[in-house]
């Protein structure tokens, strides 16, 4: 044996992971600027395989950091952006202590400020890996855009994330890339696909907040000025693409209609522009005039058998896709001052509805209520006194379970005063075995230009499937016992028979069913196989049979839930009929 | 600033009508005495002392002027213009003021001079009051005029500024210049006379006490109207306009003449020290980079096509590392703010719901139902999870973990089917019934046709396996631990053993010619001429004994818990778990009733022991180890780790390579001999302590029965070929048992030729399953 001893922890993972602090000694930072810097540049500690060893032995919870993530933030200018503006904050603080006031106003003029534009093209080479990682970007920034404008971030701040989402917002409509909407307790989620890219977001409803005190907005807005810079990147792209302007206008004509109205309410320009923009009824300047849509057909290649197939589907799909975008073309509408007019407009607008709402409520109105032309009236209270005979007078959940349904829906259900349907989430894919509420089998059954009757059938029958599957086990056992019992019966005959006179009765054919012999046959195989599973698969199966019979459990509970209530419900029906 | 303006006015005013207020004999007098009293009157007033200057110069100018025209231009005339001055000024109207004018009467050529014009000017007035005063003042006239300073105004009296009621009880008040006493004027007037005065002097109201000579003096119209004006605020002078347009004196329009005529400086032409320092320092910190040029503030952020020049293959190593932030989770059905009445929490669920750790619910929220959108509140915590999102993306640590996704029926297994192994048994046929406490042992005589059978209700039983009849039992003194039947089918034998006694039963079953044979074989022995010390008593069986089928009783020094025939019948190994003991087996030779302690040395609890079926090896099981002995060369030949913790029993293979061991923590090790001294493989079918392990003597089956009640068969095929591993496949598990003390199933075993299973349990029954 020849050579040193090697020592413990000097090479290997050990080596390629970094505690948190060392990290921030190794960079010199305070704590406040080492998580601005990993915020700013996306660096996340990382889990080791073997924590212990990383850790030199001990098991003490830690953070680690990729030691090579370290070290490439150690040639981060920013970080000498950090150090000088903690020297002006230093010189700021004397020179108040001073009172050199004249000190005081220069050195606020030299505040240091940074850019983040390069930290942007390095995560995200490629513009697509912007878009991929725009969601969160888009939820904070919906989120900063309802803040008021005192107190938590800069007003800047603020007017910079409204300015981004009504630049997206009027992206989406005019690309007409919506694809979801849910509402939900929370906030309304919409889902778009842009560039093939499926982005979600949630916007929260229009209220005030109350400012929880427990939440920390320097992290916050630390990510807000990462997301307002990657957003509005990502969004100069977007219209070029769609070579339009930017910072968007609005087209010459949708200017015109709109000056003529309510120009002298705002004091601004700039802001009466922003405020025109945002009220999204207006369709925006192009770089190059608009040429005639050119349809861009998909082109047919020779296929066969399974691409053949492929085609096919693909081809139905866009179908849809281009029916969905059309969805509300031709139609008129009309909002009442109740509804969430910024929501609803952006979505009629994405499907090609035409909106508008009274003059009062908000810039940017293209019509009247008196306008006969007017098809569906987006009213959200029990009653309206003056009705117009020639349009629909209907609820809001009308539009957005249209939208995710793919189709007009029948607007009878949605009328005004009338118990709405459940509104269903349209993110939820049921796979087999998951419990589909029947509101979502009645719409499936729609879209595909059924009529909404035979769901209850399909309902019954999926229960009993569960069933059969749970009962499996059961009845092997029972069959046995059922064995047994009739052993012991004869054995009992027997011992009788020696005391009794021995008596012979004709046997009775037993009639065995040939089906459920083979199936306990096959069950019995198969338990006597799971035995022989090795150790480590056989935990990994117990755990799968874990999961899905917890599924399986759940679905059935909902499902039963589902059956006691429509039951509760029938009897309520049915008393009132007595009654009346 | 007004009282500068309003000078600025006289003085234009002067100009345009020529008024000869200027008119002074030394221009250098007046000149010094205008600047004095602008000094006086500016320091307390907002202007800069620098603009006053100038006024007063542009003054001097324009006195210069005058002063040629009027040569003749009297003291007196200046001091006028200096009272009118101080009246307009000086709100408060001291004695001083008012005494002044009296000495303008003085000088009659400058006073007629100035009535002439002053009556040109504004009606008459002025040249009464003027007259008077004249009239007045003369008696007062010293040389006032020696001392043409206007400043020392009160030398008629030298005193100087007190109280004059210092002199209340002098005659004189005061001294003149010359030094000589200035007498009070005699008045002697009482306060009758001052009353009388008052009433019959038409004059008394304009008449003041001058106070420094004591005089009375009667005032002028004039006087009157200046104090009437001064008192209700106005300017002093008549013709003063107060509302005169203003000009600015800097104005935009560009003048042609220099505002002075005062030269420059010499500092004005030649460059600062002072300033070329500073300046310096300046530069010196732009340079250093200490001072930036103020730069436009940005407030709006330019944007711009970031990714014009994109390239995909620029990505850093970086990125290779990278793990993407998973997406938030989509919501479902029960997120809605209308979901279905199915997702809605009942109220159990919600109280549980509320119970729980934030951390651990299932749900983050309430599900809720409204119903319409205009009743959907703000959800309180929208912020909360925002942020909760922004911590996970910068804080949570994150790990690329693989997730299988198999299908779980592709994890099973695939094995040969139990129909196409066949056969072995299957159902449970028959069972023996007799015994009231648990079967502790079986045995199955060599024939097949004979079961014995022991219990803890100190019984042996003989049963037909065919049809479960209980041929004979026998009574023996103890719970019976260990029946075993002799394998040679040319004896018949039995072994019992219970507590310390072994005893060898005949049990007269089966072929006549057997049995009478073995009685036989036992009743020929005889003593060996030496006779040996054995651990053992070998005594013959008489009598009633005899008659039960005893034949031979071995007493044992300990309790004998396992009896184990060898294959040809004539030895016997008998087990007495101790572990302080070397005596813990012995082995008996029937034929030459001869015992022997293989051991010598203890080397643990010894739990059971098996002879080798066909050549000399014998197997010891203790707790953890089955050591393997050769009998012939009398050393360890193996030792197998069991990897468990206490096995419970112990089967060989009829081919004498494979050996199975039942533990009590529910594992069945299969040991191939020739393949390691590990387990072959281990198989954990059982969930409870396996009692009982068997062999089948022809067919590849084996069996273990567990405390669970089931009793397991395998299919436990050996090759010949060595290279081709034992092939183990579980085929049947058999239940019939019922559990009693939590115990099952005590003892399996085989029939010899039959692939059937016998089991013993705790519910004092013996199965055969077929």
């Amino acid at each position: 044996m020849g050579g040193l001893q090697k020592k413990k922890y000097e090479s290997g993972s050990a080596t390629n992971y970094i505690t948190r602090n060392k990290a921030r000694k190794k960079l010199s930072l305070s704590l406040a600027d080492f998580r601005r810097l990993c915020i700013l540049k996306g660096i996340y500690p990382h889990e080791p395989k073997h924590k212990k060893k990383v850790n030199k032995g001990s098991t003490a919870p830690r953070t680690f950091y990729l030691l090579k993530d370290i070290r490439f933030l150690l040639h981060e200018p920013i970080v000498g952006k950090f150090r000088e503006y903690k020297i002006f904050v230093r010189k700021l603080r004397k020179a108040y202590g001073k009172a050199e006031w004249s000190g005081v106003q220069r050195l606020k003029e030299n505040k240091p400020g940074y850019k983040l534009d390069h930290i942007i093209k390095e995560r995200y080479p490629t513009f697509i890996d912007a878009l991929r990682d725009v969601d969160d970007a888009l939820s904070m920034c919906f989120l900063f855009s309802t803040f008021a404008r005192t107190g938590k971030c800069h007003v800047q701040t603020i007017q910079l994330c409204r300015r981004l989402t009504v630049e997206w917002m009027n992206y989406i409509i005019y690309s007409r890339s919506l694809r979801k909407v849910f509402l939900s307790i929370k906030g309304i989620y919409y889902q778009a696909e842009v560039l093939g890219q499926t982005i979600t977001w949630i916007a929260p409803y229009q209220f005030a907040h109350d400012h929880p005190t427990d939440v920390d907005y320097r992290v916050m807005a630390t990510f807000t000025e990462l997301y307002t810079t990657l957003f509005g990147f990502v969004n100069f792209r977007l219209y070029q693409t769609l070579n339009l302007v930017y910072p968007p206008k609005l087209d010459g004509q949708g200017e015109m209609n709109l000056k003529s109205e309510s120009d002298e309410d705002y004091a601004l320009d700039s802001e009466s522009y922003t405020e025109k923009l945002s009220a999204l009824s207006a369709s925006l300047a192009r770089m190059v005039p608009l040429v005639e849509e050119e349809e861009t057909a998909l082109d047919h290649f020779p296929a066969e058998g399974e691409d053949l197939e492929k085609m096919e589907t693909r081809e139905k799909a866009e179908l849809e896709l281009d029916n969905q975008k059309k969805l509300f073309e031709g139609l008129k509408f009309f909002l009442n001052r109740e509804v969430p007019r910024e929501s609803l407009a952006f979505l009629l607008r994405c499907f090609g509805g035409q909106v508008s709402w009274d003059k009062s409520l908000c810039i940017g109105s293209t019509y009247d209520v008196t306008d006969e032309t007017i098809t569906h009236h987006i009213v959200d209270r029990p009653n309206i006194d003056k009705q117009y005979i020639n349009r629909y007078y209907i609820q809001p959940q009308w539009v957005y379970d249209s939208v995710n349904a793919k189709i007009v829906l029948p607007v009878e259900e949605y009328f005004l005063g009338v118990t709405l349907p459940p509104h269903l989430s349209p993110f939820v894919h049921e796979t087999e075995g998951d419990y589909v509420p029947p509101e979502k089998l009645k719409l499936m059954a729609l879209q595909r230009g059924e009529k909404p009757n035979t769901e209850e059938e399909e309902e019954e029958e999926e229960e009993e499937d569960d069933d059969d599957e749970d009962d499996d086990d059961e009845e092997a056992e029972e069959e046995e016992a059922e064995e047994e019992a009739n052993l012991a019966k004869m054995e009992q005959k027997r011992s009788q028979g020696k005391s009794l006179p021995v008596k012979v009765t004709p046997g009775k054919v037993k009639s065995e069913n040939r089906m459920r012999v083979a199936e306990e046959e096959k069950a019995e195989e198969k338990r006597l196989a799971i035995m022989m599973m090795k150790k480590k698969e056989k935990y990994l199966y117990d755990k799968i049979m874990f999961g899905k019979k917890r599924n399986i459990r759940e679905a059935n509970k909902l499902a039963a839930k589902r059956k006691a209530h429509d039951e509760a419900s029938k009897v309520d029906k049915k008393k009132k009929k007595t009654k009346s | 600033m007004s009282k500068l303006k309003s000078k600025k006015r006289n003085i234009e005013e002067n100009e345009d009508e020529k008024l000869p207020i200027f008119d002074k004999d030394s221009s250098k007098d007046a000149h010094l005495d205008d600047n004095d009293e602008d000094e006086a009157d500016l320091s307390d007033s907002e202007e800069s002392v620098f603009s006053g200057l100038e006024e007063s110069g542009s003054d001097s100018d324009e006195d210069d002027e005058e002063d040629e025209e009027e040569e003749d231009g009297s003291e007196e005339e200046n001091s006028d213009v200096e009272n009118k001055k101080k009246f307009s000024g000086d709100v408060q109207l001291s004695d001083k003021d008012v005494s002044k004018p009296k000495a303008d009467g003085q000088n009659s050529k400058g006073m007629k001079k100035k009535n002439t014009k002053s009556a040109l000017q504004g009606g008459g007035k002025e040249s009464v009051v003027s007259d008077r005063d004249s009239g007045l003042k003369i008696p007062l006239q010293v040389d006032e005029y020696e001392h043409d300073t206007s400043d020392e105004e009160d030398i008629r009296n030298t005193v100087g500024n007190i109280p004059m009621e210092w002199y209340k009880d002098y005659p004189h008040i005061g001294y003149d210049l010359d030094g000589k006493k200035i007498f009070k004027p005699i008045r002697n007037k009482d306060e009758l006379d001052e009353f009388l005065d008052k009433m019959e002097n038409p004059d008394y109201w304009r008449t003041v006490q001058d106070k420094t000579t004591g005089t009375d003096i009667r005032l002028s119209d004039e006087q009157v109207d200046l104090v009437h004006r001064l008192q209700e605020g106005k300017f002093g002078d008549v013709n003063f306009n107060e509302y005169e347009p203003a000009y600015d004196f800097f104005s935009n329009e560009v003048m042609i003449h220099p505002v002075t005529n005062r030269p420059q400086d010499k500092r004005s032409f030649i460059p600062s020290l002072i300033e070329k320092e500073k300046v310096g320092k300046l530069v010196h910190a732009i340079k250093m980079g200490w001072i930036k040029p103020r730069r436009p503030k940005e407030t709006t952020p330019i944007y711009y096509d970031l990714w014009a020049k994109e390239d995909p293959n620029s990505i850093l190593g970086r990125h290779k590392m990278h793990v993407p932030a998973p997406k938030m989770r989509l919501p479902g059905h029960e997120e809605s703010y209308n979901p279905p009445p199915e997702y809605l929490l009942s109220e159990e669920e919600r109280l549980a719901w509320e119970q729980q750790d934030p951390e651990d619910r299932k749900l983050s929220f309430l599900p809720q139902k409204f119903a319409c959108l205009r009743a959907v509140p703000a959800y309180s915590r929208f912020i909360h999870e925002r942020f909760e999102r922004c911590l996970d993306l910068y804080l949570c640590p994150r790990q690329r973990k693989m997730r299988v996704n198999v299908s779980p029926e592709d994890l099973i297994p695939k094995l040969p089917k139990p129909k196409d192994l066949q056969p072995f048994p299957t159902t449970q046929s028959l069972v023996y019934r007799g015994h009231t406490s648990l079967v502790r042992s079986i045995s199955v005589s060599p024939s097949g046709q004979w079961l014995v059978s022991g219990s803890d209700d100190c019984m042996v039983r003989f049963w037909e396996v065919n049809t479960a009849r209980c041929l004979k039992t026998v009574e023996v003194g103890g719970a019976v631990k260990a029946v075993a039947w002799n394998p040679n089918p040319s004896v018949c034998l039995v072994a019992v053993s219970y507590d310390d006694t072994v005893l060898l039963m005949n049990p007269g079953l089966g072929d006549r010619l057997v049995f009478n044979a073995t009685d036989q074989l036992i009743s020929s022995f005889e003593d060996p001429e030496e006779v040996k010390d054995q651990h053992v008593q070998w005594t013959v069986s008489e009598g009633e004994g005899h008659e039960q089928g005893h034949r031979l009783t071995l007493k044992h020094p300990k309790t004998v818990r396992q009896v184990t025939w060898h294959v040809k019948g004539d030895y016997l190994a008998c087990v007495m778990p101790d572990n302080s003991s070397n005596l813990q087996v012995v082995i008996h030779q029937v034929s030459k009733r001869r015992t022997q302690n293989p051991f010598r040395k203890s080397k643990g609890l010894v739990q059971c022991v098996s002879f080798h079926p066909v050549r000399p090896y014998f197997f010891v099981a203790t707790q953890r180890y089955v050591r393997v002995y050769n009998l012939i060369k009398q050393e360890l030949t193996k030792k197998l780790l069991a990897n468990c913790k206490w096995i419970s029993s112990m089967a060989i293979h009829p081919g004498g390579d494979n050996v199975i061991c039942g533990s009590y923590d529910c594992r069945l090790a299969w040991f191939d001999l020739d393949l390691s001294t590990k387990p072959y493989k281990v198989l954990r079918h059982h969930k409870k302590a396996l009692r009982g392990v068997a062999y089948h003597r022809h067919y590849p089956l084996f069996a273990s029965g567990s405390d669970d009640g089931s009793v397991i068969v395998c299919h436990g095929m050996v090759y010949n070929d060595l290279l081709q591993n034992p092939l183990i496949v579980p085929v049947k598990v058999l239940k019939g048992h019922t559990i009693t003390h939590d115990l099952g199933v005590l003892d399996v075993t085989f029939h010899p030729t039959q692939p059937w299973v016998f089991s013993s349990g705790a519910d004092g029954t013996v199965r055969l399953f077929t």
